[in-house]
């Protein structure tokens, strides 16, 4: 009974903790947000700031995840979907075969 | 194996559900330009749909929707439509690969031509997902039915 307080209590703290932090983020593509600067404090380049600017002139796309997904990060985008669909063919050979492999080593299929 | 027989009220459900699941991951894949969305995500949806109707019907009127045979060549076709894209716009455009600024559509500027060529990969995404994700059920359902 004790422990399923405390757990509660817990659980609650931090959601609140959660709920509160949210109130501090700042908005989306937000250039003054530490997070777009141009620079890092040790001065390298970063790419956040060239994607809020020039994501919709480049693509007359409003939404910047779908451009820097679908176009400064295509390749990787690419390498992605080869992921998913790389999966599925192995899944096939795994699981495929099972009945005859079964029967191979006299097993009850 | 036991077998089983179809709840006409999940039957009912499921029918009922399906199609408006697949229309929403249609609007995710197609609305990703403007709202948060994209191929993977619609991908996902639109396999949800199919693996309603799967779950829900047995697999011989499911197979109505889209066929066992079908999935892994909609993958493939899925992948190819990606890459085709940026082999497209780099040898008949003469830009980088997967610069859709070479991709031959006549009459656009090279901004919409980015536009156009994030719809099509993610049409390609969306495929190659809901593919591997059918696929993936199906390959355990056959397993589970032969025993």
């Amino acid at each position: 009974m004790m422990n399923q307080g405390l757990k509660w209590m817990v659980l609650l703290g931090f959601a609140g903790l959660m709920g509160w932090g949210m109130w501090g983020l700042p908005d989306r593509g937000d250039l003054d947000a530490p997070m777009n600067e141009k620079t890092t404090i040790t001065g390298t380049p970063t790419p956040a700031a060239h994607y809020i600017e020039h994501a919709y002139k480049e693509a007359k796309t409003p939404n910047i995840v779908t451009v820097v997904l679908g176009d400064y990060r295509s390749i990787d985008t690419l390498g992605e979907v080869l992921v998913v669909f790389t999966a599925g063919l192995i899944l096939i050979l795994l699981l495929t075969n099972r009945r005859k492999i079964s029967a191979l080593d006299g097993g009850d299929s | 194996m036991k077998r089983s027989f179809e709840s006409p009220i999940t039957l009912l459900g499921a029918r009922a559900l399906a199609p408006f699941i697949m229309m929403f991951g249609l609007y995710v894949i197609f609305h990703g330009h403007y709202s948060p969305g994209g191929g993977f995500q619609g991908g996902a949806l639109l396999a949800a749909s199919v693996l309603l109707m799967r779950v829900a019907s047995g697999s011989k009127t499911s197979s109505l929707i889209l066929s066992n045979a079908v999935t892994t060549p909609m993958g493939v076709v899925g992948v190819l439509i990606y890459f085709g894209t940026g082999l497209l716009a780099m040898f008949l455009g003469g830009s980088n690969f997967l610069d859709y600024e070479g991709l031959p559509i006549p009459g656009m500027s090279p901004y919409y031509l980015r536009y156009t060529g994030i719809l099509i990969i993610e049409v390609g995404v969306g495929l190659a997902v809901m593919a591997a994700l059918v696929l993936i059920y199906d390959k355990m359902a056959d397993g589970e039915v032969s025993q």
